[in-house]
């Protein structure tokens, strides 16, 4: 590896990671989408913060990024607080219109600097190399490195020192309002944050990536743990996960790294939907499989208890009836007869189904925890 | 023949089940109210009735005959809660869905189907609202509304989830005479009741559901006590039921 | 502006496409903000960019058919795939769209990278998927559109009754034995064919505000969903039309961010101005009501001093009406107002007393106080 591949690597994962930790926050409290809008809304910020100052690599265009970003929250909040437009229609309008804004301000006065909105939309981290930080002439990295760094240590020192005020008012904020946790102030930080790392990182990916990094990586884990600080911490591991390999697979392929980024974020998400254990779909269809089966012999069992020793009996146990009376498929009730003798809770004399002990000790339990 | 008969009818979600095993017979012309606690399956019951639920085991029989050929013969009203009532739209157009099952794919309702719509309005005392929009009524306004919305269907089978929620007294009252209007045309009535004080004056049937079905039938054999505990208070229900029923049915010398 | 509308061939054609593109967009928009799906169009015209380039890879052809066959086809993919996610997993709706948008956006720009890659590489025209080309519009490209939007238009008036019962109140069209999974799935299908027709003109980043902007500005003038079907189909062809001929005629603007700036303007002044609903309204009915409602306190505390009092008409001094008032509107405008309706009259330098019109008043007001008491319960 030559000493600028190790460097892509580490922007990539200092992006990564530095987006996971408040997406994680994002789509817990439904708010995905918002980092979409931000992430698009913050354009017209720097454009205009660069109009102000005039200079491209300015900390102020970060701040003016940061306004805006906010200002696309309060936008979409009081437009949805009006109650004309519902909360999603409010997001789907604000961000495009800023971003158009954005756009036609750089078309018609900005021509000819350095900001061209492909590149807003797509990033290059390929140059990202080159573009270095010396300060008194001492080479300290990549600036987009450094940048993220701060950063992603900034977003980890917020998210630590809040960590439980930010659970109580994910979970319920009208608790933590009670308790003077002050939510929505902590709302409006952590979407300032949101912002602040979708500018830095919208520098090294574009756009759009920056909201592949911020919700796949904490959706993931989501479907893997209960527990919000194990979640953090897998959010932040998925992101490295995307950042390297999807690095590597760009360098093997030759095509736009965070293309391939996104594209690694979208198979990691799709594997983990498919296998993740118990919310995974395999273990969900397996589950429901062994659950209908289960279910059905608890029917059996039950139905059978119902009529023991009853005058209907004769009639009701019999197991051609079975499907007449649990309303059936004929192979189904079968199958499940089958499997009831086979655990032990039913056993077949002659055309008639009885309950042994365990089928009679099946039945009651079933019949308690209903 | 019952206007509906529910046999062995058990919804499950994943493992849990919300209904299970409930049988049910629901005469002709009666107004039956379905009574227990929140959670006790009163909403899934009628969907699951309704095909819009599907059951894991059971049937559920119209006049002798499986609900999906009786389609025509059942009309439903909704919570009112499950709409979107800034939906723009007149109070005459959604009067008018009703008439939508009848009407088959692609045909329009014409002027024929508008003066059905307003009668139905009629006897609700909705009619002079009819190009209301929807966002400007009140709650007992949109009950009458949903409710003149299966008028219109001209059924002989209503499901009516929670029609008294949430509305004043006035309505309640007209509600209540529009239900005993439909009862005594023939009509049979199966209403999911929070107010349990009124079930006495309101109905003649009653179905005590937890889960499980805790007892059915006339509101003065049925509407007791005993079986109220057993459907608000213990867990135990089913297998004392269970019991008893036995009991009651083994006879005398054998014990 | 007009002039050049009129007289240019070219423009006149790209402003002929741009009104068909918004039409269709803001109508089917319509259904998509009803039925509280609003972002999934920004999902949908993301993930049509790997489509496009796909469809460009496979056959070569710049030809609008076909891109829009690839970008539908990926679109269509999207929705299946995000909502399946959400049906099946605990995963979220939002989150399921902005990982499809991304993810398939990414995937988008893989493509892309290949495609500048090979040497016929004639790929210009694809990078206006982005934000949209209007201005390169050709006849051709028109006719398609306006053929395939014609069908998708003429599919929602066939099937108008099903698409309303099941955008209002689906459990309830399923008890009616309506179909509505169908029903559904076809709406969801033409959806994503206004989203494939809009791409070319506004571009995948800026699609999401003409499908959202004219229905959700619609939706303030009218209680009618016909009409803000049509409605939304006007505002989404004038802001097609406006962005196109301005884009067209200033030089170096993109046309797509002109067109969402458009539709932008369109709700504002929608969200503002409507009638009724709009924001201006709400606050003049708020003004007035609020007027009303310190004149009829005023008027009620000059009538409960006096009441203190032998006759109705005792007056009492202007500051003991202020402490009673509301502490920041005071009640020295109230006063006057009354003064000019003939209810209060002055009596000496600072006090005020009712007149005959204004006990009548007070009497009137009281009974409807207690009438209304009455009708509450």
């Amino acid at each position: 590896m030559t000493p600028e591949q190790i460097e892509i690597q580490l922007v990539a994962c200092a992006v990564a990671a530095a987006c996971a930790l408040p997406g994680a926050f994002l789509i817990l409290r439904k708010m995905a989408m918002m980092s979409d809008a931000i992430s698009h809304a913050i354009l017209p910020g720097i454009v205009v913060a660069f109009f102000l100052v005039g200079e491209l690599h300015s900390p102020w265009l970060i701040v003016g990024a940061a306004i805006a970003g906010l200002a696309t929250v309060v936008l979409v909040e009081s437009i949805s607080a009006t109650r004309l437009v519902k909360e999603d229609a409010a997001i789907g309008l604000v961000f495009p219109v800023l971003f158009s804004v954005g756009v036609l301000l750089i078309a018609r006065y900005a021509g000819d600097i350095h900001l061209d909105t492909d590149a807003v939309l797509t990033g290059e981290l390929a140059f990202a190399p080159f573009d270095r930080l010396t300060v008194g002439g001492v080479d300290l990295g990549p600036k987009a490195l450094v940048t993220m760094l701060a950063i992603g240590v900034a977003n980890l020192v917020f998210i630590l020192s809040f960590y439980k005020e930010l659970k109580l008012a994910t979970f319920d904020a009208g608790l933590a309002a009670s308790l003077g946790f002050m939510p929505a102030a902590l709302h409006y930080i952590l979407m300032g944050l949101v912002s602040v790392t979708a500018v830095g990182a919208f520098d090294a990916v574009g756009s759009i990536l920056v909201v592949a990094l911020m919700i796949g990586p904490p959706a993931c884990a989501y479907l893997l743990t209960d527990r919000m600080a194990l979640m953090m911490v897998l959010s932040v591991g998925f992101g490295l996960l995307a950042a390297i390999s999807g690095y590597w697979v760009a360098h093997w392929l030759d095509a736009s790294i965070a293309g391939c980024m996104a594209t690694v974020v979208g198979v990691v998400f799709l594997i983990v939907v498919a296998l993740a254990p118990d919310r995974g779909l395999v273990s969900i269809l397996r589950r429901q499989t062994r659950q209908r089966w289960a279910f059905a012999e608890k029917m059996l069992t039950i139905h059978l208890r119902q009529h023991e020793g009853l005058p209907e009996e004769s009639r009701e146990n019999r197991s051609a009836h079975l499907q007449e009376h649990l309303r059936w498929q004929a192979d189904f009730a079968v199958d499940v007869v089958q499997r009831a003798v086979e655990d032990g809770f039913v056993v077949e004399r002659g055309g008639f189904l009885f309950l042994t002990d365990a089928g009679r000790a099946l039945a009651s339990e079933a019949v308690v925890d209903a | 023949m019952n206007a509906v008969d529910v046999r062995d009818l058990t919804v499950a979600y994943h493992e849990k089940p919300v209904l299970w095993d409930i049988d049910l017979e629901v005469p002709h012309g009666v107004l039956m109210a379905v009574v227990g606690p929140n959670g006790a399956g009163k909403t899934t019951l009628i969907k699951a009735i309704l095909g819009l639920i599907k059951p894991a085991a059971g049937e559920v029989l119209v006049d002798g005959e499986p609900y999906h050929r009786q389609r025509d013969r059942v009309a439903y009203v909704p919570q009112r809660g499950s709409v979107d009532w800034d939906f723009p739209t007149n109070v005459l157009d959604v009067v008018t869905m009703g008439l939508y099952g009848r009407l088959g794919w692609i045909r329009r309702p014409k002027q024929e189907h508008r003066a059905l719509a307003l009668e139905a309005l009629r006897k609700v005392d909705m009619e002079s609202f009819a190009k209301r929009q929807i966002s400007q009524l009140s709650g007992g306004q949109q009950q009458r509304v949903f409710l003149a919305r299966a008028l219109v269907q001209d059924a002989d089978v209503y499901f009516m989830d929670e029609p008294f929620q949430g509305v004043d007294a006035v309505t309640e009252r007209s509600i209540i005479e529009l239900l005993r209007a439909l009862r005594s045309a023939g009509k049979t009535v199966v209403v999911v009741h929070h107010d349990l004080q009124t079930v006495p004056e309101y109905f003649d049937q009653v179905l005590l559901l937890n889960v499980r079905r805790i007892a059915s039938g006339p509101v003065d054999e049925v509407f007791t006590e005993e079986n109220l505990r057993t459907t608000y208070g213990g867990r135990i229900g089913f297998m004392s039921l269970v019991r008893e029923r036995s009991r009651a049915a083994t006879p005398e010398a054998e014990r | 502006m007009i002039e050049l509308l009129l007289t240019d061939y070219t423009i006149r054609t790209v402003a002929l496409g741009a009104a068909i593109l918004g039409c269709v967009s803001g109508a089917l928009g319509t259904f998509a903000v009803l039925r509280e799906q609003s972002l999934l169009g920004d999902a949908v015209s993301h993930a049509a960019l790997p489509g496009i380039v796909i469809a460009y890879f496979v056959t070569g052809s710049k030809m609008s058919i076909v891109l829009m066959a690839g970008a539908g086809l990926f679109g269509a993919l999207a929705t299946g795939l995000v909502l399946s996610v959400t049906a099946q997993t605990r995963i979220k709706f939002d989150t399921a769209l902005g990982i499809a948008l991304s993810v398939f956006f990414g995937l988008g720009l893989v493509l892309l990278t290949f495609l500048q890659k090979r040497p016929d590489a004639n790929q210009a025209g694809l990078e206006t998927f982005l934000f949209g080309q209007a201005a390169a519009l050709v006849v051709s490209d028109v006719v398609t559109m306006a053929i395939v939007g014609g069908l998708a238009l003429l599919l929602v008036g066939v099937f108008w009754k099903e698409f309303k019962i099941a955008s209002f109140d689906r459990e309830f069209g399923r008890s009616l034995g309506l179909r509505m999974r169908i029903i559904e799935a076809l709406l969801m299908f033409l959806f994503v064919v206004a989203i494939v027709i809009g791409l070319e003109a506004v571009g995948v980043v800026l699609m999401s505000a003409l499908l959202i902007g004219p229905a959700a500005a619609a939706r303030q003038w009218t209680d009618r969903l016909s009409l803000m079907f049509g409605i939304a189909a006007l505002i989404g062809a004038l802001s097609g039309v406006l962005g196109a001929v301005v884009s067209a005629t200033a030089s170096s603007l993109p046309t797509g961010p002109i067109i969402v700036l458009c539709a932008g303007v369109f709700v504002l002044v929608s969200l503002i101005g409507a009638p009724h609903r709009g924001l201006a309204w709400r606050w003049i009915r708020d003004w007035r009501n609020g007027r009303v409602l310190r004149m009829e306190s005023v008027l009620l505390d000059l009538f409960a001093l006096a009441s203190q009092h032998e006759r109705p008409d005792y007056p009492h001094e202007a500051a003991v009406l202020d402490l009673m008032a509301n502490p920041i509107a005071g009640s020295t405008k109230s006063l006057k107002a009354l003064e000019d309706r003939g209810l209060v009259t002055r009596v000496g330098e600072s006090q005020w007393s009712l007149t005959q019109a204004g006990v009548a008043r007070v009497r009137a007001i009281l009974e409807g106080m207690s009438a209304g008491r009455r009708g509450d319960n």
